[in-house]
């Protein structure tokens, strides 16, 4: 059973990356209608200024070309949708068959711990794709993100099946993790379209450089701004709970303290002060949304340090990486 | 004009008051502080000056690993040391952000509260003039009732909907209906930021009045441990509490059970120990790794375990001493170092003199399982293979000169100067339990056996009840104001012709306070619900 986890691991984080390429094509030969749109409009704005003459045939050109590649795109674009759902469902293969072949909540180490929350972050991602199909776009970027950590996941967090060491064994290992997991995953999907809004914002103010070019495709940024402000306020709370309310009464229970200032709680607390900043500094009409979506960023920033650099670097009550000890 | 009329007129206007400046300066400092950007900058400098206290070891958590720090890096420590880095959250620069930020959060929500307790006792403000200028609003609709009761129909549509409603009768005979809904999401918000205070109130009290000690209890009815200062290994008391305060209690260690995978990783532990609380009789109560003992005033925590060794030395004129030293495990495995220090023997009976150069310590690992490849350190943390590897000093142990030194390890000082000398050579002695030694000098040591013992973790915190209530209504309070939306909804009901026949036309506008995106469905059935009613 702990093989066939390995497998279908591997497997989920190659059809990730198909689901992936299949983003980037529609990205890049296929076309959503704005970019049909995008394509006539050069014509006119060139034209327009001096020969209305030559604007018009141009325009009359413009259509078939682009309904071609809109179809097409249309195909790519829902093949990567679909791709993208299976992908889901053998990461869930993944993750249900570890938990079978641990005999526990696949949430014990931090191989588990990442393979649970980027779950989470891609139900979060294709329930919200299913309802919204026109952010499809930003797909291109969230299989990005989960292929970068589940790869990062599967090469220096690779823990073999192992049963929970006595500290783990509470109930409160279950609310405690699996809130944080929930968090985690949702703020991960909120980092994707803050990304993008950062992106469209400056491709809207005219940057046309590298990482603006990619504005070009995507939803319009204020769909993306309150997209991320709905994720992150829908995640705060969770995070609330699982990391600064949960995770002390059982670390109350567990090690005789609430709050030990212990290098997990610090980063957990610092990832909380700066995401309660973001929210703040949105509700605040004299900052700008730019510079609260970037609030929103390094709070993911924080999040990332906690669990690799934190799992990594730092020893503190919460290594559970390595087993022995209490 | 003359320099007299000059010089007597008075100023017909006295000069503006001039503020004094200290109070504006005052007051202009608490402005900027209270402001939001002024608390955005707070929280950030909060976030990163938590990070040195997790790069740097710290002193509260894990003192031990402050040391290593110094031996590690001996010209840096110092400095860190003089700027706090080894005790980040009690420093204070760390405390004047949190209490500035707190000042702030104070200062930003009591005028909110003001406002809002006004907001709540108030009515809602009448429609504006003009609707169709609102973010939303609806076309005019037709009814054949009058103002007066096309308006209560209304407003008691908005009332079922839980909007608070006002009617307000004008004198063109036209009536406006005002509602407003989701006073939660400001009551949420402050709930929240006071809850927060309560945190910081809670853990300040919890500090000043909390005490904790740490103690290792070797099973066995000879190794109790009463709750008193002098019999914890190390203790901090808060502020305000006193030795006399700690509560009367005494434990005896019955049973340790420790249970471990086949790879060495531990499965499960319990305590069993026997408890008088007071004058009250024995009890035996069993807790575990996740499940505190939990007494009057005080709770016990298992933190950890180990073995404890037993030693029974012989002296050169035949007196026997028994000692039971805990060992501490140094890794999974619990590979365990310890000493073992007898002071007072080879006293000459005939004299009754200790002799400071024949004091006797042993040093060494207990291996609770040995490996079959000879190395050093244990293979198993169950004692499958037990053996006790030693090496024998006999000097001056330094034990009377008064500095407080480890009790896990024999004072390198002395062993440096030559005052105590090693005098068993380089190799540890093997002895397994049961095994006894003659040393060079014809003294005899006895490895008896080993006992388990329990780390345990002896904690009062008063407030900490307080404090997981702040935490969970605070929690309540985000919910409502991260959830909840404010939003004013006008009607307007006008007479359909200024003779007033009897018709009216109503008009409806929206506000919501917030982005909310179901505002639009909301006023949408509003505006329906409205117009459904209209005969």
């Amino acid at each position: 059973m702990a093989e066939l986890s390995n497998q279908l691991m591997a497997v989920t984080v190659l059809a990730y990356l198909a689901a992936m390429v299949l983003y980037a094509a529609e990205y890049a030969f296929g076309s959503q209608s704005r970019i049909g749109r995008a394509a006539a409009r050069p014509a006119r704005q060139l034209v327009g200024a001096g020969a209305p003459v030559t604007s018009t045939p141009s325009l009359d050109q413009a259509p078939p070309p682009v309904v071609a590649s809109d179809k097409r795109g249309e195909i790519i674009g829902r093949a990567a949708v679909a791709l993208n759902i299976l992908a889901l469902l053998l990461h869930l293969g993944a993750l249900v068959t570890r938990g079978i072949a641990a005999d526990r909540m696949p949430w014990g180490n931090m191989y588990e711990y990442i393979l649970s929350a980027t779950f989470v972050g891609s139900a979060v991602w294709v329930g919200v794709l299913l309802r919204r199909p026109a952010i499809r776009h930003i797909g291109l970027f969230v299989s990005l993100a989960l292929v970068l950590l589940l790869g990062a996941d599967g090469m220096i967090a690779y823990t073999p099946v192992g049963p929970l060491v006595p500290a783990l064994h509470s109930y409160w290992f279950v609310i405690h993790v699996s809130t944080i997991i929930l968090a985690s995953g949702i703020f991960l999907i909120g980092a994707v379209p803050a990304t993008m809004f950062l992106i469209r914002d400056g491709y809207d103010k005219g940057k046309r450089r590298f990482p603006y070019s990619l504005g070009r495709n995507t939803p319009e940024a204020a769909v993306l701004e309150r997209l991320t402000f709905r994720l992150h306020a829908f995640a705060f709370p969770l995070f609330t709970f699982g990391a600064l309310i949960a995770g002390p009464i059982w670390a109350e229970a567990s090690w005789g303290r609430y709050w030990g200032w212990d290098p997990k709680e610090v980063w957990a607390l610092i990832s909380w002060i700066v995401y309660a900043a973001y929210l703040h500094a949105r509700a605040t009409p004299s900052v700008k949304r730019t510079v609260a979506t970037w609030i929103a960023l390094l709070g993911f920033a924080t999040m990332l340090m906690n669990l690799f650099g934190v799992n990594l670097f730092f020893s503190g009550f919460h290594s559970y990486a390595n087993a022995g000890g209490m | 004009m003359t320099v007299v009329e000059d010089r007597e007129a008075p100023p017909a206007v006295p000069p503006p008051r001039r503020p004094n400046r200290v109070w504006a300066l005052l007051r202009n400092s608490w402005r900027q502080l209270t402001s939001m950007r002024t608390a955005l900058v707070l929280l950030f400098l909060l976030a990163v000056a938590a990070i040195p206290g997790s790069v740097f070891p710290q002193r509260a958590v894990d003192a031990q690993r402050v040391t290593a720090y110094y031996q590690a890096h001996p010209s840096l420590a110092p400095w860190l040391e003089r700027l706090g880095g080894f005790e980040v959250y009690g420093s204070p620069w760390f405390a004047s952000i949190y209490l500035l930020l707190f000042a702030s959060l104070i200062g930003c929500v009591l005028p909110r509260l003001r406002d809002h307790a006004r907001a709540l006792r108030q009515a809602v403000p009448d429609a504006p003039k003009r609707l169709d200028r609102l973010p939303f609003s609806s076309p005019e609709l037709a009814s054949g009732e009058t103002p007066a009761e096309a308006s209560s129909r209304v407003a008691t549509v908005l009332r079922r909907q839980r909007f608070r409603t006002r009617v307000r009768e004008h004198e063109d005979g036209s009536f406006s209906v005002s509602a407003e809904k989701g006073y939660l999401k400001e009551t949420g918000n402050l709930l929240f930021h006071f809850a927060l205070l309560a945190v910081l109130v809670g853990v300040g009290f919890g500090h000043w009045y909390g005490w904790h000690g740490n103690r290792i209890l070797v099973a066995g009815s000879d190794q109790g441990f009463c709750d008193l200062l002098s019999q914890y290994d190390d203790s901090t008391l808060g502020p305000r509490v006193d030795a006399a305060d700690l509560p009367d209690f005494c434990l005896k260690l019955t049973n340790f059970r420790a249970a471990y995978e086949s790879t060495g990783q531990p499965k499960s532990f319990a305590a069993t120990v026997s408890v008088t609380e007071g004058d009250g009789p024995a009890k035996t109560r069993t807790f575990t790794v996740n499940d505190p003992m939990r007494l009057h005033g005080a709770n016990v925590h298992l933190i950890g375990h180990g073995y404890a060794v037993t030693l029974r030395y012989t002296d050169r004129y035949g007196d026997t001493q028994t000692k039971v030293v805990p060992f501490l495990p140094i890794d999974g495995m619990f590979t365990s170092e310890g000493v073992a220090q007898f002071p007072d023997v080879n006293i000459d009976p005939k004299t009754n003199k200790r002799d400071p150069t024949l004091q006797v310590g042993f040093e060494g690992r207990y291996l609770p399982t040995v490996g079959t490849d000879g190395s050093a350190t244990s293979a198993y943390p169950a004692e499958n293979a037990p053996a006790l590897f030693l090496t024998a000093y006999r000097g001056d142990l330094g034990l009377d000169v008064g500095t407080p030194g480890s009790v896990y390890a024999l004072d390198q000082g002395q062993i440096a100067t030559g005052d105590l000398k090693n005098v068993s050579g380089a190799r540890p002695h093997e002895l397994k339990p049961g095994d006894s030694w003659t040393l060079d000098d014809g003294t005899k040591l006895e490895f008896v056996g080993t006992r388990p013992y329990a780390t345990l973790s002896i904690r009062y915190d008063p407030t900490q009840t307080l404090v997981l209530a702040g935490a969970a209504l605070g929690l309540l309070g985000l919910m409502l104001s991260l959830f909840g939306h404010r939003r004013r909804v006008w009607f307007r009901a006008l007479p359909d012709s200024p003779e007033g026949s009897g018709g009216t036309l109503l008009t409806a506008g929206g506000l919501p306070r917030t982005d909310q995106p179901g505002f639009a469905d909301e006023f949408a059935q509003l505006v329906k619900a409205a117009e459904e009613g209209t005969p």
